[in-house]
């Protein structure tokens, strides 16, 4: 335990960098990048805080943890203590620690941050979280009595498990339905063990199955089963949709039929859930690798988790292929550091035309364009604009696309009376995240399109809310 | 967990099982298919339901044993457990009546062509079949299709069972003969499939074929069982499995379902050499069976 510093004081302890894992060595395997804080670097990260009284990072929060209190904990030594403060607004504190985009959220609305750095609010939300797991006494939060109302939850990512820990609380008995045989969405099948080891999310799911939540996997909701079935014949009285973003975008270029052209879904799916990076173990294949060349098109955090996989996976050489510049790069700053650190090459304003391929259909080169950038677009970033005979050919085996991902429509289609947009994302009362749908929500990346794990978190929440309300009115 | 109600060759390394999986059986339609994982090391694969039953609460599946999956899959015995079964995937097969609709199915596609014989013959069609084998030992469901079928035509490659001869030797006969054909279905090999989409397409008689590309999910979201049909790419997964014969690419499938051969042969080469890691796998999971389904 740690004294408090005086005020004046905190602001001349300079911001604690989080150990990583070498680059040259973590580029060769699956272990994870960042290592964590120990007891001494966090208490003295912690000491930083200035304990406004109008704490701005709890604002910048999704879901609102106390952050002000849970970092006193911490300089008070009561790790346990913090651990439950977090779990009282976010279910999923050791995941949120690894993957949020801090920066642009409660470290972005840090006072600290103004003149000097922000504190590492995520990195001492993730130390308390592995604290508690480590030391296997996890604050489960009270729960209310039993209500009696059933609420089936569709998907088990991050909106759909912020819900059912918000309802469970609340005494209503829950059922998260998963098409995929694991639970998490796309915590398992997205984001790569070196970001966040899956032991994490099996272990925050034991949590919820503690505090009672019911995870049925291999139900395809619109398939196996639909709403209108689960809510007349199965006594569900609410249902909560957080399907996800899950249909990848193509370019619809010529050749992307290739072998060795993967949706950065695929890619990702068969090497984080079908673990076919362990090939001595797992049977699930994925194209060689080895001494191979590998692109990945585009330069979010999914195109960044797809080529460092690709490195790790023994690429000779692994490129982002962007169509815009530096300024634009929408992945977060730390994953593009680290990408580049371990020696993924930037190819920026550079855009595919067209994959190429042998006679028996194996890919060998993309063929690109190089950009400029004109007047903004309706994203408020600089149009791309191909450069007039700029084409040329840059061999490679493998192409990953990470151009973005749409609505999936198998819930939509298979329900009567749900508002969807022209995208096919599902129309909600923001406020609400009621669907057009009597006793329906919808909440996280079917209904916002692509965006965070905390932002699903966060609109989980606000659904979860006001399911409770319609439950206890009706 | 998924427990084994039967398990039965019906032909060498072709078995049938019986599953238990009840939301499955209930909501399973004519073409539909279900992805399977054996145990917890295991591949996911698409395999069509070929039968259900809905007061069992059971699945049927006919599986052919070409790879390290299905070999394991069809050591497995009534009262051992598949670790995951998820559909029923895929959209169903269009059923309607069309008038006289030939069912064609080669080798163990007649298992998958035999659900929607039925649903076709349910729906007032006069259905004529065409199975085909390589030899009489491989022959699958022949009494099945005789009592779903109008007419049923047997071919084999070496003439050991009903005539010698392929599929579309049959097929092109009937239409020689001027029978009225108002709609094709064939299911089988993807070189059976395209020459049967060569026949037909000379009479522009409307021939459906049913996809078998590699998948992972089967919900639309990885986009590996992208197939073109018609010029434009087409999920078989969500999309499919039945498309348009006369509209797909075949190569590109022939293609892209040998992206892992070498692989796969390497697996399958490993597990027939030493199978007890992986039949022990699979049997853990009737050690730990705790039945939903």
């Amino acid at each position: 335990m740690a004294e408090p510093l005086p005020k004046k004081d905190r602001t001349k302890v300079p911001r604690q960098p989080m150990p990583e894992q070498d680059a040259q060595l973590r580029a060769h395997n699956f272990t994870e990048v960042n290592l964590g804080l120990d007891e001494a670097i966090a208490t003295r990260e912690a000491q930083r805080c200035l304990e406004c009284t109008d704490p701005k990072c709890v604002q910048g929060c999704p879901v609102g943890v106390k952050i002000r209190d849970f970092v006193q904990l911490v300089v008070a030594g009561e790790y346990l203590r913090a651990a439950a403060k977090v779990r009282e607004d976010n279910v999923l504190p050791a995941v949120t620690g690894r993957v949020c985009p801090q920066e642009n959220q409660c470290e972005g609305a840090c006072v600290l941050g103004k003149r000097l750095t922000s504190l590492a609010i995520g990195n001492l939300e993730r130390f308390v979280a592995d604290y508690e797991r480590q030391t296997g006494q996890i604050g489960l939060p009270p729960q209310a009595s039993p209500t009696g109302k059933k609420v089936a939850i569709i998907g088990s990512g991050p909106a759909g498990l912020s819900c059912a820990g918000d309802l469970v609380q609340r005494g209503h008995a829950v059922t998260v339905f998963e098409a995929l045989h694991e639970i998490g969405g796309v915590l398992v099948y997205g984001i790569p063990e070196f970001r966040l080891p899956k032991q994490i999310v099996r272990d925050e799911v034991d949590v919820m199955r503690k505090m009672g939540v019911d995870f049925q996997t291999n139900v395809v909701v619109g398939k196996t089963v639909t709403i209108d079935e689960l809510m007349v014949d199965e006594g569900y009285a609410a249902v909560f949709i957080a399907t996800g973003a899950g249909l990848p975008a193509f370019l619809n270029v010529p050749g992307e039929h290739l072998a060795g052209v993967y949706s950065a879904n695929e890619f990702l799916t068969r090497v984080n859930l079908m673990k076919a990076y362990d090939a001595a173990h797992y049977d699930s294949p994925i194209y060689d690798c080895q001494d191979k060349e590998v692109a990945v098109i585009g330069a979010g955090n999914t195109a960044m988790d797809a080529i460092r996989s690709a490195l790790r996976l023994g690429a000779r050489s692994a490129y982002v292929i962007y169509r815009r510049g530096e300024t634009e790069i929408p992945a977060r700053a730390e994953e593009v550091h680290h990408a580049r650190d371990e020696g993924v090459q930037f190819k920026l304003l550079h855009n595919p035309v067209a994959f190429l391929g042998n006679d028996r259909g194996v890919l060998n080169a993309v063929r690109l364009t190089k950009m400029s950038l004109g007047e903004p677009d309706a994203s408020g970033r600089r149009r791309p604009l191909p450069v007039a005979g700029s084409e040329f050919e840059m061999p490679i085996d493998v192409a990953i696309i990470a151009a973005g991902t749409g609505a999936n429509p198998l819930v939509q289609s298979s329900t009567s009376d749900l508002k969807t947009n022209k995208w096919g994302y599902i129309v909600v009362d923001p406020a609400t995240m009621q669907t057009s749908k009597p006793g329906v929500f919808a909440g996280g990346d079917i209904v916002s399109g692509s965006a965070t794990v905390i932002l699903a978190m966060g609109a989980g929440r606000t659904a979860a809310a006001s399911i409770d309300q319609y439950l206890r009115e009706s | 967990m998924f427990r084994i109600h039967e398990a039965q060759f019906i032909a060498p390394d072709v078995k049938r099982f019986r599953i238990e999986a009840p939301r499955i059986a209930r909501k399973r339609q004519a073409g539909q298919f279900v992805i399977l994982r054996i145990h917890e090391h295991g591949e996911r694969i698409p395999l069509t339901i070929a039968d259900s039953d809905v007061g069992e609460g059971t699945i049927t599946i006919i599986v052919q044993g070409v790879g390290k999956t299905t070999h394991l899959l069809n050591r497995l015995e009534a009262g051992d457990a598949i670790q995951d079964v998820v559909g029923p995937l895929g959209q169903a097969s269009e059923i309607e009546l069309f008038g006289t609709v030939v069912v064609i199915g080669g080798g163990v596609g007649t298992a998958i062509a035999y659900p929607t014989a039925v649903a076709l013959k349910q729906a007032g069609n006069v259905v004529i079949g065409i199975v085909g084998a390589r030899t009489n030992k491989l022959l699958i469901l022949e009494e099945e299709m005789r009592a779903t079928t109008d007419v049923l035509y047997v071919m084999s490659d070496d003439g050991t069972v009903g005539e010698k001869g392929l599929v579309t030797t049959k097929l092109q006969q009937l239409i020689d003969e001027g029978r009225q054909i108002d709609r094709v279905l064939a299911i089988g090999p993807i070189p059976m499939m395209k020459a049967v989409a060569d026949v037909s397409r000379e009479l522009a008689i409307p021939t459906s074929v049913s996809l078998n590309p590699v998948m992972v999910d089967g919900t639309g979201m990885c986009g590996g069982c992208r197939v073109i049909v018609g010029g434009e790419s087409r999920f078989a997964c969500v999309d499919g499995p039945e498309f348009d014969a006369h509209q797909v690419d075949f190569e590109v499938l022939r293609q892209r379902n040998a992206i892992y051969r070498q692989r796969e042969q390497h697996a399958d080469a490993e597990f027939q050499r030493d199978p007890t890691k992986d039949l022990n796998a699979a049997h853990a999971c009737r050690l730990t069976e705790t039945g939903n389904g």
